[in-house]
């Protein structure tokens, strides 16, 4: 068991492999961890070797029929090692996750640190950056951290309803969003790229497809991303078909979309919906064919969702799925 | 002290009709028979839970799986949880407990026989009532709506706002009312070691089982007791307007957390402490020498009922604890591995130099030894808190505890019922069905369990119905579902035997271990009053001072 937990650390194997670190926390989980397999494995290989040894040396013989073995009742030197030496061994590891706990959970916060609010909902991520005055939903999008000069993220956890955890394995273990208990965690990615992970706690009915996605960028293309961001949705003038079906229907009171008539922070912020390659938290791919078919229907392709269907006309899915295809 | 077995006349050896028996299994108060019940009944939930098991596991077969909605399979894996635990890994037990404790300390029931009966019926009916929420749970709507909050049911999921309907209600009292079973039997198996042992019977010359059923019943009398507490707040929430764990009102999650797991951690040494009892009796009998160190067996189990009470929070390493908390609940997860560590070298010991006979309740026991070492190394990783925030609430974590559940008590209690079969039922199991079982039950065991860590390293959470391909989860998934099926036909092949051994075992007789504890002096079953001459004692082993009166034990201990 413990000789595969080694070839699996080999990065391909999954994009979710937590013995592929990329950031400072899961990099330092991932030492201690390969010392405690040391550690684990070499009493695996003492104990199980006794215990196969015991069982073949000392299997009944049928010439040892009728008679009973000598009856050896204790050794006060035999406790007395196996007493203390777990002991040492078990002050070892002890102080040896002490000291990941500490430089993981006592990290000073650098000035060039970048602030992000993380909200749980059932089953969806709102990420909010309070001094960038940016909000988004489902996809986070952090800059990268070279170590000569440190750019970490430092996420606030925090939940609208039930416990979620926060979990991307090649970044940082997880941690747990609850109501009324904030909590906060930090990375620090040392590569770019697209870190995928999920919600670790169970949520309610759609726990499964509550996933995450971290786009982990180059300063530039991080700052490039804040500025469009922070745009409202669009300039045009002329409101669309779909854009007043939107606000006429209980859509609304969910969504918001800034700069227009819709303010709900019950679901995802859609001002830029169409600069996210997913929606419904990472279950579905965003197509136009995709996101009519969310629209029309959200529980065909997430059950449990919280969204309702609306009951639209097809030609009013059109005009809705016309006007979200706007949004970017 | 006798060993003549004397049977006594009385209401069980004449067999009334059906109807009648019946009528006497329902109001006996004899804890051989309430034992059994104990042990039939958990015997009827664990196929249930198994059940339950294999609905998860062909859902997950393969990624984006449509075996069952998400709901169905949020039902199943809070019932299967709360079924396993409570329903069936608890009674079985107890049943031993209720058989065994007497028998080997020489007296002739428990303390408290009609306590011991209200106990089991209570039990039982919370047990029913948690399946009767399939049918009610909905109330007036008639829909089936079991409980799917999960076996932890972690608030604010349980409050009205996300729990509607009845279904939270039927976990809640069904927990409520089996827990009021549980501290009265606690309460009579303390009672009855500590009044009811024969002359002769200190307490340092107790069976091991004894020792180690006394600590487990102290610990449900300590962690029962926040169980219950942590239900009756959670209805207040639901139903009086209470705000304990209502977020919304300024109520705490986090105490939830607390109350369940000062329960929950405890909660597997309730569990595993009797299987440490049965193979402490089983090994040292197969391998033909007395227990190694008995004295420090019996301090180690103490040891681990105190330490498993200040463990809880590592179920809570990653709520966000302060460093110092969590630096606290790693030492002393950590240093529990002490006194399970000397347990492991004393059975080794006790083999060492000894006999092996591999009949079906060794080979448990051997298994079991095996096990229980990989599910400690693995609890050491998961002790290791910046390891645990990676591992917990994957499906390592989910391995590891089935290691613990399935590998060792599962296994001590399989253990258990091969060992003492004979004197229950007065006929031997078949042996190769024995080790039929034991094999199919173990290759699926290690296919399902070996390889459900290795999904959990690769980043796959619990209690998911369904994912996506392309995690890398796929194949490990499939092998995890393979293993499945051994172990179902493995208890198929179990729960076989134990009836055609019934009626067609070959009789078995007081004594067919040459074993050395007072249950193998009476016999085979044992009569209504156990003894027909209450037993006296000069050592641990009296049936060994009997049997080798030129070296008896006494002369060492």
């Amino acid at each position: 068991m413990l000789i595969p937990a080694f070839i699996l650390a080999v990065p391909p194997l999954s994009p979710t492999n937590i013995f592929a670190p990329a950031s400072t926390p899961a990099q330092s989980i991932f030492d201690l961890s390969l010392f405690v397999l040391e550690v684990t494995g070499a009493i695996f290989v003492v104990v199980f070797s006794l215990l196969a040894y015991a069982v073949v040396k000392f299997r009944k013989r049928s010439s040892s029929e009728g008679r009973e073995p000598a009856q050896v009742y204790g050794s006060s030197q035999l406790e007395l090692a196996w007493t203390v030496i777990p002991v040492l061994i078990v002050v070892t590891l002890f102080l040896a996750a002490a000291r990941v706990i500490a430089s993981v959970q006592n990290a000073p916060k650098p000035d060039s640190a970048i602030d992000v609010t993380v909200i749980g909902h059932q089953f969806w991520w709102e990420y909010r950056y309070p001094s960038l005055k940016v909000v988004t939903a489902n996809e986070l999008h952090i800059p990268v951290s070279d170590p000569a000069h440190p750019t970490p993220t430092f996420l606030t956890l925090l939940s609208a309803d039930t416990d979620h955890s926060f979990w991307v394995p090649r970044l940082a273990g997880k941690t747990d969003l609850i109501p009324n208990h904030p909590n906060s965690m930090w990375v620090d990615p040392h590569e770019t790229g697209l870190f995928l992970g999920q919600c670790a706690q169970y949520c309610g009915t759609q726990h499964a497809m509550m996933l995450l996605r971290v786009y982990v960028q180059t300063r530039d293309e991080f700052d490039r991303w804040i500025r469009e961001q922070s745009q409202p949705a669009q300039s045009t003038s002329v409101i669309s078909e779909g854009q007043k079906i939107f606000e006429r229907t209980a859509c609304i009171n969910c969504h918001a979309v800034a700069g227009t008539a819709a303010n709900g922070r019950f679901g995802p912020d859609l001002t830029h919906l169409m600069s996210r390659d997913t929606f419904a938290s990472g279950a579905a791919p965003n197509t136009p064919a995709n996101l009519r078919q969310w629209i029309k229907d959200p529980s065909a392709i997430k059950p449990g969702s919280k969204m309702p269907a609306m009951g639209l006309s097809d030609s009013e899915l059109d005009a809705v799925t016309q006007y979200m295809e706007t949004l970017r | 002290m006798p060993t003549e077995s004397i049977s006594l006349t009385g209401p069980i050896a004449t067999r009334g009709p059906l109807l009648e028996q019946l009528h006497q299994w329902v109001t006996t108060v004899d804890h051989k028979r309430l034992g059994l019940l104990y042990i039939f009944y958990a015997v009827v939930f664990l196929v249930i839970g198994g059940v339950e098991a294999t609905i998860m596991r062909i859902q997950l077969i393969r990624p984006l799986n449509n075996f069952v909605s998400p709901e169905v399979f949020n039902r199943m894996f809070t019932m299967h949880g709360t079924t396993m635990i409570f329903f069936v890994a608890m009674p079985l037990v107890f049943g031993f407990a209720n058989y065994l404790v007497p028998l080997m300390i020489g007296a002739r029931d428990m303390a408290f026989p009609r306590l011991n009966a209200f106990s089991f019926w209570m039990t039982a009916f919370g047990g029913i009532f948690l399946y009767f929420s399939f049918i009610g749970g909905d109330g007036l709507y008639g829909a089936g709506n079991a409980p799917d909050v999960g076996w932890f049911a972690y608030a604010p999921l349980t409050s009205q706002t996300f729990s509607q309907g009845h279904s939270t209600d039927f976990w809640t009292l069904s927990l409520l009312v089996s827990g009021i079973g549980s501290i009265g039997t606690a309460i009579n198996i303390i009672a009855t070691i500590f009044c009811l042992r024969c002359k002769g019977m200190t307490l340092g010359k107790m069976p091991l089982l004894a020792w180690l059923n006394l600590t487990m019943g102290g610990l449900v009398i300590l962690v029962i007791g926040p169980l219950t507490a942590a239900q009756l707040m959670l209805l207040v929430d639901r139903y009086l307007g209470g705000h304990f764990f209502d977020t919304q009102a300024g109520g705490s999650a986090v105490i939830w957390m607390h109350f369940f797991w000062i329960f929950g951690h405890p909660e597997v040494y309730v569990l595993v402490i009797p299987a440490f009892a049965f193979v402490s009796e089983i090994v040292p009998v197969f391998s033909r020498k007395a227990i190694f160190g008995y004295p420090i067996m019996v301090a180690a189990t103490v040891g681990i009922g105190f330490i498993s009470m200040s463990v809880w929070a590592h179920h809570m390493f990653t709520v966000g604890m302060s460093s110092s908390g969590n630096t606290f609940f790693v030492l002393s997860t950590m240093a529990i591995a002490v006194p399970t560590g000397i347990k492991i070298f004393n059975w080794l010991a006790t083999m060492w130099g000894g006999q092996v006979h591999f009949r079906v309740p060794m080979l448990f026991c051997i298994a079991f030894l095996f096990q229980f070492l990989i599910a400690g190394l693995t609890g050491v990783m998961l002790a290791a808190a910046p390891f645990d925030w990676q591992l917990t609430a994957s499906y390592f974590v989910v391995a590891h505890f089935h290691y613990v559940i399935v590998g060792a008590i599962l296994f001590g209690i399989f253990a258990a019922f091969y060992y003492w079969y004979p004197k229950m039922s007065g006929r031997m199991y078949n042996e190769r069905f024995g080790q039929l079982h034991f094999w199919l039950f173990t290759i699926g065991f290690h296919l399902t369990f070996d390889f459900m860590h290795i999904p959990g390293i690769l980043g796959m959470p619990r209690r998911i119905y369904t994912y996506e391909p392309g995690r890398g989860w796929d194949s490990w998934n499939l092998i995890v579902t393979i293993g499945v099926l051994f172990q179902a036909v493995g208890v198929l092949v179990f729960v076989g035997n134990l009836l055609w051994s019934y009626w067609r075992g070959a009789i078995a007789g007081s004594d067919p271990w040459d074993a050395w504890t007072l249950e193998w002096s009476t016999s085979s079953p044992p009569p209504a009053y156990n003894f027909a001459r209450i037993p006296e004692v000069r050592s641990r082993r009296p049936l060994w001072d009997l049997k080798h009166p030129e070296d008896p034990d006494w002369h060492y201990e």
